[in-house]
């Protein structure tokens, strides 16, 4: 009876002794949080974030040549792609690609469609907005050199 | 009767107001930081070096907000609260030695005065829950009375027991008697006793009846905003200091100790005790209640009676 007393007393203040030890472990361990927004994360190589368009090496303009396939496949039609050819250039180039990211499930469909690989899942984590309209109208372009962009600027300025 | 000087009263208690809102400020912050570190974030960071002016903030915010009294509160009360709570601290403070010589008021019944006003805090907590008409607050106040029941007793037997081995019961006498070994290690097991007390005392986690966020809201001060709730904030951290130097005073040779100046050794050991009592709150899961008053009655009850037992007979041998 007393020696159960006792050894019950001992081995609670044994097992309170192992918590301690736990938490000043991990006290002088490395954080696993970082000081966001000054600092960000390594994301992994399959990380999904919002699509994005690979800009083409030489030029820095997006690889993608509007063909449509990303907003055809998307199952929540999400994504809305319009180009047209610049003078002189063989292929057309994207003149509006926006995704309405609301809708946007990442399921990649478009990114493994994209016959170019001008698609990709982006890194960017820190997406917080005030509006729906920032997320329903993602200019995804807006992100890259355009050999439309002082052209497109000229002809809303006329529209 | 030693005559009391109006003007040394005062500078001391200036001093002691000083100390009670850097202790808040330090210890406020050193229990942020250490619940990040051992969740493996970094706590607060952003205000002043590593945080340190977190709280400073924090006490500048809670002063600039209104305080809001619920309906039906007992108005008086709910005022009257927060002060009886944060007041006795700065009586309390005054017979702690921070040196042989360094102690606002010495009193031969230090040691009773400090623990007599120590209860008050409860009556604060009483009144905060009776007065701010709230189902939570009610509970969490008269918990905290149910806690006090179940400590006080074993905690003034532990106390009994260092008193009888001083032979005095004033802090500046009891430490001085630690000159060739602390009571720490002369008697183990209050030492103990009276760390599982402390943190009963303080009402802090894993005792935190009275606050028990996950059943009780926030306990006796849910309906406190403001400058009132950061007055119980100031209190809880108060008591934490004050009962640490008790600490320091009964079991670790108070501001004894080799090379560094008294007063440094004194906050030095204080400092130990705080961080334990963070460090406990941060590992361990609040109990129930009525584990609490089991192991207030069945455990820390009879082993402090059977201590204090035995020093009394092998004293008197």
């Amino acid at each position: 009876m007393i020696t159960n007393y006792v050894h019950e007393i001992v081995k609670g203040t044994g097992s309170l002794l192992a918590g301690m030890k736990v938490t000043i472990k991990a006290m002088f361990s490395r954080t696993h949080t970082v000081q966001w927004p000054r600092q960000y994360l390594v994301l992994p190589e399959r990380f999904r974030g919002h699509i994005e368009l690979v800009p083409a090496k030489t030029t820095g303009f997006p690889k993608c040549f509007a063909c449509g396939n990303c907003a055809r496949t998307c199952p929540s039609k999400c994504i809305t792609v319009k180009g047209k050819k610049p003078e002189g250039a063989k292929k057309k180039s994207p003149t509006v690609f926006l995704l309405d990211f609301t809708k946007c499930s990442l399921c990649g469909l478009c990114v493994e469609s994209c016959p170019v690989k001008a698609i990709t899942f982006s890194k960017d984590y820190s997406l917080a907005g005030a509006l729906k309209d920032d997320f329903s109208n993602m200019d995804l372009l807006s992100k890259l050199a355009s050999p439309f962009s002082s052209h497109v600027k000229k002809e809303e300025s006329d529209g | 009767m030693k005559d009391i000087n109006l003007l040394h009263i005062i500078i001391s208690l200036l001093g002691i107001m000083g100390i009670v809102s850097l202790n808040a400020v330090l210890v406020v912050w050193l229990e942020r930081k250490t619940a990040g570190r051992m969740q493996f974030r970094h706590g607060p960071m952003e205000v002043g070096f590593h945080g340190i002016l977190q709280t400073l903030a924090d006490g500048i915010k809670l002063v600039s907000k209104q305080l809001v009294a619920p309906n039906h509160a007992d108005t008086a009360l709910f005022i009257l609260a927060p002060v009886v709570s944060l007041v006795p601290i700065f009586v309390a403070m005054m017979p702690i030695p921070f040196s042989s010589t360094m102690l606002a008021h010495e009193t031969d019944t230090g040691l009773l005065l400090v623990i007599a006003l120590g209860l008050l805090n409860t009556l604060g907590i009483l009144l905060a829950g009776w007065g701010s008409d709230n189902k939570y607050g009610l509970l969490g106040g008269t918990r905290a009375v149910g806690q006090i029941l179940a400590y006080k007793i074993p905690l003034l037997l532990t106390v009994l027991t260092i008193v009888i081995m001083a032979g005095s019961f004033s802090l500046r006498e009891i430490a001085l008697a630690q000159h060739g070994i602390w009571y720490a290690f002369i008697q183990p097991i209050a030492f103990l006793v009276y760390i599982v007390c402390i943190v009963l005392e303080t009402n802090r986690s894993p005792f935190d009846m009275a606050e028990a966020e996950s059943e009780l809201v926030a306990g006796f001060h849910t309906e406190y905003s403001g400058m009132a709730f950061s007055m119980f904030f100031l209190a809880e951290y108060s008591y934490m200091f004050v009962a640490s130097a008790l600490a320091t005073v009964m079991f670790l040779g108070g501001w004894q100790g080799p090379f560094l100046p008294a007063p440094i050794w004194f906050v030095l050991k204080v400092y130990f005790f705080l961080f334990l009592m963070i460090w406990f709150r941060w590992t361990f899961p609040r109990v129930r209640i009525d584990q609490m008053l089991m192991l207030g009655w069945k455990v820390l009850l009879p082993i402090s009676l059977i201590n204090f037992l035995i020093t009394a007979v092998v004293l008197a041998l």
